[in-house]
């Protein structure tokens, strides 16, 4: 956060959002739909407003932008206070993703993503090169899908190209207004993963509402839980929210199994795994045998001359082997070292030894994950939470405005 | 190429061979009438009707009331209709929308010939009467063809900073043009059906035919302007159509 507070006089770094005694009040209702909210939107993280329906996490959004005006209260971009400037050229340094990324049927791919530049008086040139290097972000080849029309593009593809849009005038602030509720569950997965790899590219300042807690756990640097009428019941990293729910509005919405699903924050690369005996085919049993008693494992890996594991064999099975062969065992309990805990537990679950095999990005072995290891890790996040320090973001309603905190940025 | 692509193709393929069936129809029917105004065995007053020169202006004629009639309904109606699909003006839809209906409901010849004795046996009168008989289609596609484009569009296109003037060019306006489209030519059709009529406060058109026909019994007078009017409507229909296909937005 620190680092890009000082970059902040350039429009393209992420800014901080501040949100200072905000409310929006209905007319003709009897309760703000959002009610002096103060919440400070961390430079280049990504915050995650979740609530039921009707708590007023999207008017929250739509205030940041001002397609909502608030009733009172100032919005603040970095050092600038953006609550008096003119809406639409205030969107045009903001991108915004709406559910089905909300593309124009009637033009194409790179018309689409070239809306905002053309807007802001950018060369042909410029966009034309820019369209190429936000489809190619969003793994999409521009050979391919710049001049296709929407309709000729899968859910999931318009949704990326949605996400290219929003991005195309390099905006430091990314709204994201339930971007993946119309996509199905595994392409709602895989643009997760993939906002999470653009993320690491892009460090922008994104505020993404949702109402599926999982998918506020799994994207969010922070996440805030909204109750009735806009109030903020809880805003801290999903680790702490996960170990230590605010009360039981909280635990409710997080629903059963929190535990499994502070598994879905580790990743299996962030824990230290087993070594593992290996082998290769052709070699004798005896020999193998030899090594795995000696590491005093209970079983040796067979690896393909690439390091790929194509079998999992016990002592009693290396006993009886002669040498060992080629032969290739189907389901053998594998895990990409980016899966989460969750994940890995899992493929355990579904292997007869405890434990799962884990590959790199070209498949090979690079170490056995045990329960023993999981329980560990698990144990350590809970620690973590205890003694991280209090660093979390503002985030507070509050009635009379004279006692809010103001952090000073 | 993915369904949806291939499904365009078929329907372009489809809309393709109507539009030419029509056209081939129409072309047919008109050689025939040629062809029998050529041999048939007509009396002197009927030859003097159905020279080639008089049918000519009676077309021109008829045209012109069609064109100036469709084209001040098009400048009356598509602002009117754009505006009344803006706030605040959305409240005062229901009220126009029932002054159009009465436009349309009302029968053509009684409004025709009630606005002559008002404004005068002339040309623009005809025309007063078939803008007031033709705004409806117009008005009412225009307003459903904004209000049926998705609210979702209009909300991106806000939250990337366009205008909401330039979301109405160059979103809702777009999206609507077949809707429009569809309108326009029902006016037209409409239009030129019933620019007949403008023949009984003098102002020409086909309909002189008819009325000839009618008034010295010439059958043959009678049913030559009769097909004529006919003949005309489906062709302005297939220009329509054809200007429908290729004006819609790709993609859609």
């Amino acid at each position: 956060m620190s680092a890009t507070n000082t970059t902040q006089s350039n429009d393209q770094a992420s800014r901080t959002i501040l949100l200072d005694k905000v409310t929006k009040h209905y007319p003709g209702q009897l309760k703000p739909a959002v009610d002096c909210l103060t919440l400070e939107i961390p430079a280049g993280k990504i915050v995650m407003l979740v609530g039921p329906s009707g708590c007023g996490k999207t008017t929250t959004l739509k205030m940041i932008n001002r397609l909502i005006e608030p009733t009172s209260g100032r919005i603040m971009l970095g050092d600038e206070d953006v609550t008096d400037l003119d809406g639409d050229k205030l969107r045009r340094r903001m991108g915004y993703v709406i559910q089905a990324g909300g593309l124009f049927p009637h033009m194409t791919v790179a018309a689409n993503i070239a809306i905002v530049p053309k807007m802001l008086g950018w060369s042909k040139d410029a966009i034309s090169k820019r369209i190429d290097e936000l489809l190619d972000l969003v793994s999409l080849d521009p050979a391919l899908y710049r001049d296709r029309y929407p309709k000729e593009l899968s859910g999931g593809q318009q949704q990326r190209v949605g996400v290219a849009r929003a991005l195309a005038a390099d905006p430091p602030v990314l709204l994201m207004d339930e971007p993946f509720g119309a996509v199905d569950p595994i392409t709602r997965q895989r643009l997760q993963d993939e906002l999470i790899r653009i993320q690491e590219e892009v460090q922008k300042t994104i505020v993404f509402v949702t109402h599926d807690f999982d998918e506020a756990v799994k994207l969010g640097d922070w996440i805030v839980i909204f109750g009735e009428g806009g109030q903020i019941v809880q805003y801290d990293s999903p680790e702490r929210i996960l170990a230590q729910p605010a009360n039981d509005f909280v635990e409710d919405f997080i629903g059963a199994g929190a535990g499994l699903k502070q598994l879905t924050l580790a990743r299996v690369r962030d824990v230290q795994l087993d070594d593992a005996v290996t082998a290769s085919p052709g070699e004798k049993g005896t020999d193998v045998l030899a090594r795995v008693q000696q590491a005093n494992h209970d079983y040796a890996v067979i690896i393909d001359r690439r390091g790929r594991p194509i079998s999992w064999l016990s002592r009693r099975q290396l006993s009886r082997l002669d040498t060992i062969s080629q032969s290739e065992k189907p389901d053998l309990p594998l895990v990409a070292e980016g899966s989460t805990l969750n994940d890995a537990l899992d493929a355990m679950l579904a292997s007869r030894l405890g434990a799962a095999l884990v590959t790199n990005r070209s498949k090979a072995l690079v170490g056995v994950i045990t329960f023993d290891i999981v329980m560990k890790s698990i144990n350590q996040l809970r620690a973590d939470v205890q003694t991280a320090d209090d660093e979390s973001p503002v985030g507070t309603n509050t009635d009379s405005p004279e006692v809010a905190e103001v952090p000073n940025e | 190429m993915n369904d949806a692509a291939r499904s365009k193709v078929t329907e372009d393929g489809t809309t393709g061979r109507s539009l030419t069936i029509q056209l081939v129809a129409i072309l047919l029917a008109l050689a025939a009438f040629a062809i029998w105004l050529a041999t048939a065995n007509l009396s002197s007053t009927e030859r003097a009707t159905l020279n080639l020169s008089n049918l000519l202006a009676y077309t021109g004629e008829h045209l012109a009331l069609t064109f100036v009639s469709i084209i001040i309904v098009l400048v009356i109606t598509i602002p009117l209709g754009i505006l009344l699909t803006r706030q605040p003006f959305v409240r005062a839809s229901g009220t126009i929308l029932a002054i159009a209906n009465f436009g349309q409901a009302a029968p053509i010849i009684g409004l025709v010939v009630l606005l002559a004795f008002w404004l005068g046996f002339t040309f623009w009168t005809a025309v007063v009467a078939l803008v007031a008989y033709a705004a409806l289609p117009v008005l009412r596609n225009t307003m459903i063809g904004i209000q049926s484009v998705d609210a979702q569009l209009v909300e991106a296109g806000r939250g990337m900073g366009m205008s909401a003037t330039s979301v109405l060019l160059r979103v809702e306006l777009p999206l609507a043009v077949p809707v429009m489209l569809s309108g326009i030519r029902t006016a037209l059709v409409l239009v030129v059906g019933s620019a007949t009529l403008a023949t009984f406060i003098g102002a020409g058109g086909l309909g002189l035919l008819i009325t000839t026909g009618v008034n010295l019994f010439l059958p043959s007078v009678l049913v030559s302007g009769a097909l004529l009017v006919a003949l005309l409507a489906l062709f302005i229909d297939w220009i329509g159509r054809v200007f429908e296909h290729y004006a819609r937005p790709k993609g859609l």
